[in-house]
């Protein structure tokens, strides 16, 4: 080899170069800042115009919150404190916390009950959103809207117990009529519901709630985020299947079950929602005796529920429509009947391609609960615009509010994207 | 709750004859509790405090007429009304009576078929603006941005004076009084238009009211005050001889601290033992017991009393009595007489 070229070359290295480390641009976090911020010259500018803004942001609200205050009694102490400086009165939030969690009525010594009821929340959510955990924790998802109607709400044990009972009576026709036929199933399990309840109720004394273990606290007493979060967790979950019903009733080849649930959907649809809160809380007033009127709570939770399952109808549609004659094709192929063919075939694959949809919609619908603060409910926001801002002493204090608002809200809507995400990947069947 | 949620939908049935069927009072009576309507919160009016306790002028009026009918001025169930809510509230029977700085007009009185009982508050509309704005008369607002709360008399108020005197302006709708505070700090709006109470009551609350100024222009008269349904007299006179008891006894020098030797015996004033009850029967005429007054004066003390404590000139509020002053110090509160 060190002969080959003697004649051609006049200098040829024979041994390496020793290692040496790279140039100082091309390594660590230079090389990071060369590629990712200073890649070109049009880069540099916008990079060094987001740091300009992130910087003018950033120099005024950090002053702003490590300078608040946390212990005044008033906004105009907390002027005094300031004298000018910068610095956030978060006093507001340490004096009235309670009440933008939990309205301004609800007894403070239950402030347990719905917190017990948020914690239980979590394990009767977790069977149904991780599929992994085993199937016996479905009971306990079963029993919980019972159980947190009982916390919540207080009053008799008995109210609960008999709705379950009527839950579970029905079910049971259900199971038994559902072999004949399914009409016969649905609607007598319907019938044997309203049976147990209407017979169960009218045995329940009417001082039931009096003596009972859990103080009865009226709906009009609850209030802040708990209304909210109550409002957008039952409005989810009573949405999702009704809006499974609806997008199948409206492929349905039944032209009555077709053309009812086209015409709910498209008249939900073309109503805003703040219409029907209206409608809830003023013009059914009307049409219900003042001693026998339909909860609030329940109105709007009907309204929310039916808006919210029209557009879920229509994301589970796009879904349903998604998917290739040829599955549908194929479960007929297997001798699968209806119920067997979407259950097994239908429904799963097109619910997954619906999840971003379905969330959006949910994350929505959570957000939109606020708008019950226009008929006069305390949600967060009611709380907020309505009582605090109200009140001598905290009349002027609008950042630190409505921040808190935002900061509580975002944690929620920000944990539903995330496990909406989680659950894509973990669907994921990789057909690309 | 209770039943209601599961038969709700079945009891629709049977109870087409509702509403009007017996008295607002035996129902009150017989419920124990008042249902008043209040606002959603407006400064030193009605507003729930730290502990949840509804407190404010309006609030006092509703826990008098509670303490008169059922002797416990706590047995109010306070229904919080927003403007848009509070007439349909009234009329469908959700409350018994109204007590919301509603102004009494013509057409809420004669078309809305309601009764107004009386006047608690005599307001008018002012406007309030930037002092760098340069502006020292209405007149001057050619053109203006002006926030206004949507579904009250300060709305069609505004449009008559600008009409009148052929200026114009270009409305911001809002619709609660915090909203209409922030949209003008903001600077969404020029000028902000609502009773002069209420503007008095906002400036108190800024970080400099000396930079803002309230003109002198008072564009409408704005009698507040409580109001029932047409077609109950028997309950809205309970509602009206509450209130007039309250102004009475600050006529007649009845405190709340006084009030409990002056109603122990009847003493030299005749019309103060009418009042209390120590003499003649006026409760009994009402349908109400003997004490009514002394209990309605002992919820939250007299007008007088109940004028100082929410929005008087010790309060952040400060507004002076002016025109709220009894008709002896030459204002316009006056209560006809117990006779």
């Amino acid at each position: 080899m060190s002969d080959t070229h003697a004649q051609t070359v006049a200098f040829v290295r024979e041994t390496t170069i020793p290692e040496s480390p790279p140039p100082a641009a091309e390594t660590g976090a230079i090389k990071w800042l060369r590629q990712n911020l200073f890649a070109t010259p049009a880069n540099s500018l916008l990079t060094v115009a987001a740091l300009y803004v992130i910087w003018v942001v950033l120099s005024g609200s950090l002053p702003w919150i490590f300078g608040g205050l946390w212990t005044t009694t008033s906004l105009a102490e907390c002027r005094e404190i300031l004298q000018g400086r910068t610095g956030a009165c978060f006093s507001v939030l340490s004096e009235r916390w309670n009440q933008l969690l939990y309205g301004f009525k609800y007894p403070a010594d239950q402030y347990w009950r719905p917190n017990l009821a948020f914690l239980l929340l979590f394990f009767a959510a977790a069977p149904v959103l991780f599929f992994d955990l085993p199937r016996k924790m479905l009971i306990f998802t079963g029993l919980y809207p019972f159980l947190a109607y009982w916390l919540i709400w207080g009053g008799s044990l008995l109210v609960p117990i008999v709705a379950l009972l009527g839950f579970l009576g029905g079910a049971l026709v259900y199971q038994r009529f559902i072999k004949t036929s399914f009409a016969a199933g649905f609607f007598g399990g319907i019938a044997a519901a309203f049976v147990i309840w209407t017979v169960a109720g009218a045995i329940i004394p009417e001082n039931a709630s009096d003596n009972a273990m859990l103080s009865s606290v009226p709906s009009r007493d609850l209030g802040g985020f708990m209304l909210n979060m109550m409002l957008g967790v039952t409005c989810v979950s009573l949405s999702l299947p009704i809006g499974i019903a609806l997008a199948l009733g409206r492929q349905s080849d039944m032209p009555l079950i077709k053309w009812v649930c086209v015409v709910f959907i498209e008249f939900i649809r073309g109503v805003p929602l703040i219409t029907l809160l209206f409608v809830a809380s003023v013009m059914l007033s009307y049409f219900f005796p003042p001693e026998s009127t339909v909860d609030l709570f329940l109105r709007v939770v009907i309204m929310i529920t039916m808006f919210s399952s029209a557009y879920i109808a229509e994301v589970i549609r796009g879904g349903l429509a998604a998917l290739p004659k040829g599955q549908y094709e194929g479960a007929d192929s297997l001798g699968l009947d209806y119920p067997q063919a979407m259950q097994l075939i239908i429904l799963p694959q097109a619910l997954k391609i619906s999840i971003p949809g379905i969330v959006n919609v949910a994350v929505g619908l959570f957000k939109d609960t606020t708008l019950v603060s226009v008929i006069s409910m305390f949600d967060l926001v009611g709380m907020i615009r309505g009582p605090i801002l109200a009140s001598t002493e905290w009349n002027g204090v609008y950042w630190e509010l409505l921040g808190f608002a935002a900061l509580l809200f975002f944690v929620v809507c920000y944990g539903i994207s995330q496990y909406s995400q989680w659950l894509e990947r973990r669907l994921a069947t990789d057909h690309r | 709750m209770k039943k209601s949620v599961f038969f709700g939908a079945l009891t629709l049935a049977g109870l087409g004859a509702g509403v009007a069927a017996a008295g607002t009072l035996d129902d009150v009576k017989a419920r124990g509790k008042l249902n008043c309507g209040v606002t959603t919160g407006l400064v030193g009016f009605a507003a729930p405090d730290a502990n949840g306790e509804w407190k404010g002028f309006d609030v006092g009026v509703c826990r008098a007429v509670a303490a008169a009918v059922l002797g416990d001025a706590t047995a109010v169930e306070f229904v919080p009304t927003t403007g848009k809510t509070r007439f349909t509230a009234l009329a469908s029977g959700e409350i018994d009576m109204l007590a919301r700085n509603t102004t009494w007009t013509f057409s809420r009185d004669v078309d809305l078929k309601f009764t107004f009982v009386g006047v608690n508050y005599y307001d008018g509309q002012g406007f309030m603006v930037p002092k760098e704005l340069g502006v020292s008369s209405a007149k001057e607002l050619d053109g203006a941005t002006v926030c206004i709360q949507t579904g009250t008399t300060t709305e069609l108020n505004l449009a008559d004076f600008f009409r009148a005197n052929n200026i114009s302006y270009e409305p911001v709708p809002i619709e609660t009084n915090a909203e209409g505070q922030q949209q003008y700090l903001a600077g969404a709006c020029d000028t902000y238009t609502t009773d002069a109470s209420g503007l008095a009551a906002t400036r108190a609350t800024f970080e400099n009211p000396g930079d803002h100024v309230l003109l002198p222009e008072i564009v409408s008269k704005e009698p507040l005050g409580p109001l029932v349904r047409h077609g109950d007299n028997e309950w809205g006179d309970v509602v009206r001889w509450t209130l007039n008891a309250l102004i009475t006894a600050e006529e007649l020098g009845v405190t709340s601290t006084n009030i409990a030797d002056m109603s122990a015996a009847p003493g030299d004033n005749p019309e103060v033992n009418r009042l209390l009850g120590t003499e003649g029967n006026l409760g009994e005429m009402l349908g109400l017991s003997a004490d009514w007054a002394k209990n309605a004066i002992m919820a939250g003390g007299n007008y007088g009393e109940l004028f100082e404590q929410n929005i008087g000139e010790s309060t952040s509020i400060g507004l002076a009595r002016g025109l709220n002053a009894q008709w002896t110090d030459g204002g316009l509160i006056y209560s006809p007489p117990f006779r």
